[in-house]
C-alpha cells in the first residue's frame, strides 16, 4: 500500500514520470490497429440481433393444469441447452394461469419441430395441434427505436463537443475526447461481436451507458490538464510537458476510478456469463465492462496525446516549449553530469541516500529514449549563456576574432533586452 | 459559496432531515419495494386484433401511436409490439389495477370532432316535429342535456322559429353525396344547417335509440332492437349518443352535423383542474394551421372555433365534441373564444382525464380494433434467479470495492463506505418514491444505469481524496488541505456531472422505451451523487479533519506522511510550477 501511495507522491511531484504523450506513430499505431480489428470483427462475425431487433417466432403452449414460473425457467433452460438453432437465447413468460410463451429468432420448419419436441418432453400433456400456436412477432425495436435513439445520440455529441469547447475553451480537446469515445465505442462493439453474445435492447443500453462514462472520465482527465497549462507562461513547462505531468498525477485517481468502477460489473459479469447462460444481464455486463475499461484506458492514453499532439503546432504552444527549453537550460546545473552516478538509468528513486539535487520539475525522465527530451543532463547545460540568433545572411569574415559584430541600431531600440 | 466559519455538522444535521423526510414520505407511501418492471416482474398483456386489412404503414403508424400513449409519462416503460400484420400486443409493467381503463386507452381510435348539435333529444327543435319516436329506451329524463363548466346549466328551450321546418330548404345546404357544389364547406354552412337540417337526417334520428352504452340502435318490424352503428363520416351528418354516469346519469341522443373541426388539427391537450371547479377536464388548444384543416382549403381551427362561438354565443344551441362516433359533451356558448382554447368537461377522474387527453394528443389510430380484447397477465421474461445472482454478484463487488477503499484510504475509507450506503439508501428511497408518484418501474436498464453509478459515484470520492492528498503534499496541513482540495474537487465534479446529465437527459428526451429508463436512471443517480458528495462526504469529511486523530497525521487516517508517500526520500520544498 506504502509503495502505491508513494508512486502517487512520486507521479505527483514529477519525479517520476510516465511518458503519454510521446511515441506518437507506436500507439496512435496501436489505436488503429485495435479499431481495425474491432471492424474487421464485426465483419467476420457480424452483430447478431437477437428478436427485439429483427421480430421472431413466438409459440404458445397451453398446458392443463396451470403453469407457473418455475415452469417457465425450465422450459428456457431446456430449450437453450437443447442447441437449436435460432433458438439460443430463448425468452420463456408465463401468460394467464395456463400458457407459457415461447419467443426465440425466426425458426425454420425444422427447428420448429426441434422446441416441439422439447415441449412435449416437458409437458407430455400437451397435444401439439391443439395446444401449441405459432405466430411470427414484429420486432419491438423497429427502425424508428433506432432512428430515435440515432437521432439523440448525435444531439448528445453535438452537446458534449460544445460543452468542452466552452468549458475548456479549447475545441481541440473536444476533437480529442471524440476520437477516444469513437475507440471505447469501436473496441466495445468488437469485443461484443467476438463474444458472439446476442445483441438485446440491454446490450445497446450498455453501449449508450459507454457513450457518456467514456467522456466523463475524459473530462475529468482533461479537467487537471487545463489547470497545469493555464499558468504555462509563469512557469518553466512546455505545454507537452504540463500536459504529461497532468496525466502523471490523475493516474492514480484513473486506476483507483477503473479498479472500483469495474470490480462490481466484473463480478455480475462473472455470475451471469459462467453461472446463469444466456441472458441480457451478461449482455449489458459485456458491454459496460469493456466500455468502462476501454473508457479509462483512452482518457489516459489517447485522448492527452491526441490533444497534445493537436496543439503542438500552435505558435504560441511552440513558443512556450522554446522558452521551457530556454528556461531549464539556464536553471540547469552544469557540473549534474559527473559520469560517476547516472540517476535515471537505475530507476531507483526509493534508494534512500541518493541525494538528488536537481530542481523539481527536470525533464520527464522515461526508460525510452527520446530525441529532444536527452536524458543527460549535460546537454542542457550546452550553449548556456548568450544565446546567439540565427543569421539572416552570410555574415562576411572579419578581423573580430569570430564573434559578429552589434549591429547598429536605432536610439528608440538600443538598451532593450 | 463559502462561509467564513465552515459548519460542517449543522449540513450534516439537515441533510440527514433530509433523508428522514424523504423515508417518511416512503412510509407514508407505503411501498418497501419498488414496482418492477416487464423483464423483472411481468404484467399485463393486451392483445388487439385489427379489424379490416390495414396497410403496413398504417398498422405501424398504429404501433407508434400505441406505443407513446402507454409510454407518455415515459419511466414505466410498456412495449408495444405487432404481430402477423394483424395483432397487437402491448404488455405493460405490473398488474394494472383498472383494466378497463387502460384497455381504453390503448384500443380508443381517439378520432375527435367538433359538431354543431341540430337536435337534441326532449328538446323543443326542428326534430321534435317527427313526433315522439317510438319505443323509446328507458332513460332518466330529467337530466339537463349540456353540461359544462363554461356555459349555463339552463335546458336548451329555445324554440327554434323553424319550429315547422319546410322540406323544402333541404335542396340548399343539406350534404349531398356527389358532393357536386363548388366551394368549400365552411363553418356557416354547418351553422345554417343545424337551424334547420334536412328531413333525411331528421327523419334518421327519429328512428335511431340510444342504449345504455351510448351506441346507437334500432328497432325493427319484430320490436327487437338491433344495433345500428353509425358510421362516424367527418362529411356527414350523425346521429350520436353521450352517456353521463354519476348523478344526473343517463343516455342523450343528439343529432350533429358534419363535423368543423377535427382532431388532427389540436396542437396540444392536457388534463386539469379549471379554476374554481372541483371536477377534471381536458383542455384543448386549436391550432390555426391552414394545411391541417378540415375540410381542406378551409379556414383553421382557430378560425373556424371563433366563427361558431361568436355565432352560437347566447343563443343557447349547443355544439358536440364527439370522440369516436360518442358525444363527449355538448357545452353551449356563453362568449366568443378566440384564441382557440376549449376544455371538455364531464365526467372525468384524473386517470380519465389524464388517458383522453394522452389520446388525443398523440392522435388518431389510423385503424380499429375489434371489440374482444384479450387481455392476461404474463410473467417476467427474465427468470428470478438471474436477477437474484446478478443483485448477490452486485453486492459482492460493492463489498469488494470498500474493502479496497479500506484499505488504501484507512480512515477515510469509512467515509466512502459511508457515502456508498447513504447513496444506496437515497438511491432507494427516491426510486420506492417515484415508483409510488411518478410509476417508475426499476428494469434491467434502469439497473445498469445504478450500477455505472456506483463507478461515478466512488469517482467523485477518489478525485476529493487525491486532491487532498496533493494538497497536504505541497505541504498544506490536513484543515487546509480538505478545504483547498476540496475547492478544485468541486469544479472537476460539476464538469464530469454535466457530461453525465447531458447523456441522461438525452436519452430520456429522445429515446423510447428501455433506453429511456436507463437514461433516467443515470440522470437521478448523478443527482443524487452530487447531493451526496456536497451535502454529505465534504461536510463529514470536514467535520472529521478537527480531530486529532485525522489532522496530527495519524498512521490510520490515511492521510499520514507514509501513505502521502512522503516518508521515502527526504521531501523536497514544495514546487511553484504548473499547480501551486
Amino acid at each position: 500500500m506504502g509503495k502505491m501511495s508513494r508512486l502517487g507522491n512520486d507521479l505527483y511531484n514529477g519525479e517520476k514520470s510516465i511518458d503519454f504523450m510521446g511515441h506518437r506513430a507506436l500507439w496512435y499505431g496501436f489505436t488503429l490497429l485495435l479499431v481495425g480489428l474491432a471492424i474487421t470483427a464485426v465483419i467476420v462475425k457480424p452483430l447478431n440481433f437477437g428478436v427485439e431487433f429483427r421480430g421472431g417466432t413466438e409459440q404458445r403452449v397451453t398446458v392443463e393444469g396451470g403453469v407457473d414460473q418455475a415452469d417457465a425457467d425450465d422450459l428456457r433452460e431446456a430449450i437453450a441447452d437443447a442447441g437449436i438453432e435460432n433458438a439460443e437465447n430463448p425468452s420463456v413468460t408465463t401468460a394467464g394461469p395456463d400458457s407459457l410463451v415461447l419467443t426465440t429468432e425466426t425458426l425454420s420448419e425444422t427447428s420448429e419441430t426441434e422446441t416441439e419436441a422439447v415441449i412435449l418432453e416437458m409437458f407430455p400433456s400437451v397435444d401439439p395441434t391443439e395446444d401449441i400456436s405459432v405466430q411470427e412477432v414484429g420486432p419491438s425495436w423497429g427502425q424508428e427505436v433506432a432512428e430515435r435513439a440515432l437521432i439523440g445520440i448525435a444531439v448528445f455529441l453535438v452537446l458534449v463537443i460544445l460543452f468542452i469547447w466552452f468549458y475548456f475553451r479549447e475545441w481541440k480537446m473536444s476533437v480529442a475526447a471524440m476520437v477516444a469515445l469513437t475507440h471505447d465505442l469501436a473496441v466495445t462493439i468488437g469485443i461484443y461481436a467476438l463474444s458472439g453474445f446476442q445483441v438485446t435492447p440491454a446490450a445497446v443500453t450498455g453501449l449508450l451507458a459507454i457513450l457518456g462514462f467514456s467522456l466523463y472520465d475524459t473530462v475529468v482527465v482533461f479537467d487537471k490538464i487545463k489547470e497545469n497549462t493555464t499558468t504555462l507562461r509563469k512557469s518553466t513547462e512546455s505545454y507537452h510537458d504540463a500536459a504529461n505531468l497532468a496525466v502523471n498525477q490523475t493516474l492514480v485517481r484513473s486506476i483507483n476510478t477503473s479498479i472500483v468502477a469495474l470490480i462490481p460489473i466484473g463480478a455480475i459479469l462473472y455470475v451471469s456469463a459462467v453461472q446463469l447462460g444466456a441472458s441480457s444481464l451478461q449482455d449489458l455486463a459485456l458491454a459496460q465492462f469493456v466500455g468502462m475499461a476501454a473508457g479509462v484506458y483512452s482518457s489516459v492514453m489517447l485522448a492527452p496525446r491526441v490533444l497534445v499532439h493537436l496543439k503542438s503546432s500552435e505558435t504560441e504552444v511552440v513558443e512556450q516549449a522554446r522558452r521551457a527549453r530556454a528556461r531549464k537550460r539556464a536553471l540547469a546545473d552544469k557540473y549534474a553530469s559527473v559520469p560517476a552516478v547516472r540517476g535515471n538509468v537505475a530507476d531507483t528513486p526509493d534508494t534512500p541516500g541518493v541525494v538528488d539535487d536537481r530542481p523539481a520539475r527536470p525533464a520527464p525522465v522515461d526508460v525510452d529514449e527520446e530525441p529532444g527530451e536527452p536524458a543527460r543532463p549535460s546537454e542542457e547545460a550546452l550553449g548556456k549563456g548568450r544565446v546567439a540568433p540565427t543569421a539572416q545572411r552570410k555574415v562576411a569574415p572579419s578581423s573580430s576574432s569570430g564573434r559578429q559584430q552589434p549591429v547598429r541600431q536605432a536610439r528608440s531600440k538600443r538598451g532593450k533586452k | 459559496m463559502a462561509p467564513r466559519r465552515l459548519r460542517p455538522g449543522r449540513t450534516l444535521i439537515a441533510f440527514f432531515v433530509g433523508v428522514g423526510v424523504l423515508f417518511g414520505l416512503v412510509a407514508i407511501a407505503g411501498t418497501w419495494k419498488p414496482s418492477l418492471g416487464l423483464d423483472l416482474q411481468g404484467g399485463l398483456r393486451i392483445t388487439m386484433t385489427a379489424t379490416g386489412d390495414p396497410s403496413d404503414e398504417n398498422f405501424e403508424e398504429a404501433r407508434r401511436i400505441i406505443d407513446q400513449r402507454v409510454n407518455a409519462s415515459g419511466i414505466s416503460e410498456a412495449e408495444v409490439t405487432a404481430q402477423s400484420g394483424q395483432y397487437i400486443v402491448v404488455e405493460i409493467p405490473g398488474s394494472t389495477e383498472n383494466r378497463r381503463e387502460t384497455e381504453e386507452l390503448v384500443r380508443r381510435q381517439a378520432q375527435l370532432r367538433f359538431r354543431l348539435v341540430a337536435c337534441v333529444e326532449g328538446a323543443q327543435d326542428p326534430c321534435a316535429t317527427g313526433g315522439l319516436p317510438l319505443g323509446r329506451a328507458p332513460l332518466a329524463l330529467d337530466h339537463k342535456p349540456g353540461h359544462q363548466g363554461t356555459a349555463n346549466d339552463e335546458p336548451t328551450d329555445t324554440a327554434s322559429p323553424t319550429d315547422t321546418a319546410s322540406p323544402t330548404e333541404t335542396g340548399t345546404d343539406a350534404p349531398e353525396e356527389d358532393g357536386g357544389d363548388a366551394g368549400v364547406r365552411t363553418a356557416e354552412d354547418e351553422i345554417a344547417w343545424s337551424a334547420a337540417p334536412d328531413q333525411e337526417s331528421i327523419a334518421l334520428f327519429n328512428e335511431l335509440q340510444c342504449n345504455e352504452d351510448g351506441a346507437t340502435v334500432r328497432t325493427n318490424r319484430q320490436g327487437e332492437t338491433v344495433p345500428a352503428p353509425q358510421e362516424d363520416d367527418p362529411d356527414q351528418p350523425l346521429v350520436a349518443c353521450e352517456v353521463r354516469e354519476g348523478e344526473g346519469g343517463g343516455v342523450t341522443k343528439y343529432l350533429l352535423s358534419r363535423s368543423v373541426i377535427e382532431g388532427t388539427e389540436l396542437d396540444d391537450a392536457s388534463a386539469g383542474i379549471p379554476q374554481g371547479e372541483v371536477d377534471w377536464a381536458v383542455f384543448l388548444e386549436l391550432g390555426n394551421n391552414k394545411e391541417k384543416a378540415h375540410p381542406e382549403g378551409s379556414t383553421g381551427a382557430e378560425d373556424d372555433f371563433e366563427t361558431i362561438s361568436s355565432q352560437l354565443a347566447g343563443t343557447g344551441r349547443q355544439f358536440a365534441i364527439v370522440l369516436d362516433g360518442q358525444v363527449l359533451s355538448a357545452p353551449e356558448m356563453n362568449d366568443p373564444i378566440l384564441d382557440g382554447r376549449s376544455q371538455i368537461t364531464g365526467n372525468f377522474d384524473e386517470d380519465s382525464a389524464a388517458n383522453l387527453a394522452n389520446s388525443l394528443k398523440f392522435g388518431a389510430l389510423p385503424i380499429s380494433f375489434e371489440e374482444d380484447v384479450t387481455t392476461e397477465d404474463v410473467g417476467p421474461s427474465l427468470a428470478g434467479d438471474q436477477l437474484s445472482a446478478g443483485l448477490t454478484a452486485g453486492a459482492i463487488g460493492l463489498g469488494l470495492v470498500m474493502l479496497y477503499c479500506l484499505l488504501y484510504y484507512r480512515g477515510l475509507g469509512l467515509v466512502v463506505v459511508g457515502s456508498l450506503f447513504v447513496a444506496a439508501g437515497v438511491t432507494y428511497g427516491t426510486v420506492l418514491l417515484l415508483s409510488e408518484a411518478a410509476g417508475f418501474t426499476l428494469t434491467l436498464p434502469g439497473i445498469a444505469g445504478f450500477i455505472i453509478a456506483v463507478g461515478i459515484t466512488a469517482d467523485s470520492f477518489v478525485i476529493y481524496f487525491e486532491r487532498i492528498r496533493d494538497e497536504m503534499r505541497e505541504g498544506k496541513s490536513m484543515r487546509v488541505a480538505v478545504e483547498t482540495g476540496w475547492a478544485r474537487a468541486r469544479v472537476t465534479r460539476f464538469a464530469a456531472n454535466t457530461v453525465n446529465l447531458l447523456a441522461a437527459l438525452i436519452l430520456y428526451v429522445f429515446a423510447t422505451g428501455a433506453v429511456k429508463g436507463f437514461g433516467f436512471a443515470l440522470g437521478l443517480s448523478t443527482l443524487i451523487d452530487l447531493a451526496v458528495l456536497f451535502w454529505f462526504t465534504k461536510p463529514l469529511v470536514s467535520w472529521l479533519a478537527q480531530f486529532k486523530a485525522f489532522n496530527s497525521g495519524h498512521r490510520l487516517s490515511g492521510l499520514s506522511r507514509e501513505t502521502l508517500g512522503l516518508d521515502g526520500p527526504p521531501a523536497r520544498p514544495a514546487t511553484a510550477g504548473g499547480n501551486a
